[in-house]
């Protein structure tokens, strides 16, 4: 049982040090030219694009659920006038960055570990060694770069979908004033929340490039091992970006 | 105690490999072992799946560091070599994959030409033109558009040898180039490699199981068991020789000294 422990901690601070220095390895490429343009715009459209519709669902939802939610409780007291308040400020600052993290992590993360684990137990990634060029600067750095820039873009475009969820409840069905409503997400709002929200997108982007493609150049076996790999990114970079997401509120705000 | 030159071991050996060692974990693939293989020959390593051919293979391209040893290719050891001086040396090494490790993501002429686009300053056209040329050398036409999935398995490896002389290498890898291919493919691959070494005057290093093929393509065999190389010959000097391992092995009996206690 406690030779069990100590291999199972051996093995998470050795897969955490991979992590750390796939990290370095593809920070050090991303500075050695050439960049490869044509992989890094497909990334984007993949991470970027793809997601804006999913993000679009789930960002709308949480901004009407919220301002349902706090309209209850707040009606208790009185401060329905602080809806809007709570919904931007939450949103902006929380909701938008975890949630579209988390949703990314799943849509896209687990796509890239799926895709680099089917290309190591193919042994394409061999091949890419054989032909004279380093797998991560071929395949991490334009999926790294891509998260970095498209994360803060997606983020915003969800802060601001669930500001008018919250908007559209509030307005047309919980009936308040809509100039309030509108006074009241402005009157609070800081540049600073919004910029934290954006450190905290290009976190959990650089999380979600690296877990999944470290999971992916790792996977060992057949069709089995890729399925491993792919939950493992998942659940690593979710679990990653929750308490990251702590520490950089604890620290930021 | 002074390393020998690799050139005084042997004057003309493209590669020599002298004492290398591999062991993962616990199970120890190579053991010490030594080849040589001369400038121009087909080399063909024979051995059980299992005995530590890919190791070899993967050692010699510097996918796997050996724990122990020595690798010279034209007299110069690769095995400290870094990520910088490895490519530079896998440059001149085409690899045939298994299963022909085709990018499935690019179509059949991306995949061709990809050493040419990453490590020259071709244009596309360029590179078609080029492509075109080794596809036809490996027997084929018409493919360049086609994705990786809609081809058969042969077509596949064929591919694959194109995207392996794209760049006039001068050793040749070839991972079990006719497993898994019917007999009638498995013999137009071999005639493929012949004439490829004819043509292109390259040094290759064939590792397989498949003693049809060994035969046909190899100007020497070696043998490769328990992590060393028991014997090296020519065909006809393997197929007659005294060794009872090598004997079981190329006659594929199921009795005898490897299968032995086990």
């Amino acid at each position: 049982m406690r030779k069990l422990f100590v291999l199972k901690t051996i093995g998470f601070f050795e897969e955490a040090g991979r992590i750390v220095i796939l990290f370095v390895n593809t920070l050090i490429w991303t500075f050695r030219p050439p960049l490869n343009l044509k992989n890094i715009v497909l990334q984007m459209e993949y991470v970027g694009i793809n997601s804006f519709f999913v993000v679009f669902i789930m960002s709308i939802f949480i901004g009407m659920v919220f301002a349902l939610q706090s309209f209850s409780g707040f009606q208790k007291f009185h401060a329905e006038a602080f809806v809007g308040t709570i919904v931007a400020l939450a949103m902006v600052r929380e909701l938008g960055p975890v949630f579209s993290g988390l949703m990314v992590s799943g849509r896209v993360g687990a796509a890239m570990a799926a895709e680099l684990g089917t290309m190591k137990v193919t042994e394409q990634i061999d091949a890419l060694n054989t032909l004279a060029t380093n797998p991560i600067k071929y395949l991490v750095v334009p999926r790294f770069l891509a998260s970095l820039f498209v994360m803060p873009i997606l983020i915003i475009f969800s802060d601001i979908v669930g500001i008018i969820g919250g908007y559209l409840v509030s307005v047309y069905i919980l009936d308040q004033n809509s100039e309030v409503y509108k006074k009241r997400t402005w009157d609070y709002m800081e540049l600073e929340d919004i910029y934290i929200g954006l450190i905290k997108a290009c976190v959990f982007g650089v999380i979600i490039a690296i877990v999944s493609c470290h999971q992916g150049f790792h996977t060992m076996g057949g069709a089995e091992g890729v399925g491993k790999a792919t939950t493992r990114a998942v659940v690593q970079s979710s679990l990653l970006i929750l308490i990251s997401n702590y520490f950089i509120t604890a620290l930021l705000f | 105690m002074p390393r020998d030159d690799p050139k005084d071991l042997h004057p003309d050996g493209m590669i020599v490999i002298r004492d290398l060692f591999k062991s993962f974990g616990e199970n120890r693939v190579l053991q010490g072992l030594n080849l040589d293989v001369k400038r121009g020959e087909d080399m063909v390593v024979i051995g059980r799946s299992g005995s530590g051919k890919s190791v070899l293979i993967k050692c010699i391209i510097g996918l796997i560091k050996p724990d122990r040893g020595s690798i010279y290719i034209n007299g110069e050891d690769i095995v400290p070599f870094k990520e910088k001086n490895l490519n530079e040396m896998r440059k001149k090494f085409g690899m045939l994959f298994q299963f022909g490790a085709l990018f499935d993501s690019m179509p059949v002429w991306e995949n061709v030409g990809f050493g040419l686009k990453q490590h020259t300053e071709l244009k596309n056209d360029e590179i078609r033109d080029i492509v075109k040329e080794k596809l036809k050398m490996v027997g084929l036409d018409g493919v360049d558009d086609l994705m990786p999935s809609e081809l058969s398995g042969g077509m596949k490896k064929r591919v694959s040898l194109a995207r392996a002389i794209a760049m006039e290498p001068e050793i040749l890898l070839y991972d079990e180039p006719t497993t898994g291919l019917d007999p009638i493919m498995a013999d137009v691959i071999n005639e493929l490699i012949i004439r490829l070494r004819e043509k292109l005057k390259v040094t290759s290093i064939a590792i397989t199981h498949d003693m049809v093929s060994a035969y046909k393509i190899a100007n020497r065999i070696a043998m490769l068991y328990q992590g060393k190389i028991i014997e090296v010959g020519t065909p006809d000097e393997i197929r007659n020789s005294n060794n009872d391992v090598v004997q079981q092995f190329i006659q594929g009996r199921s009795e005898g000294p490897i299968t032995r206690g086990k």
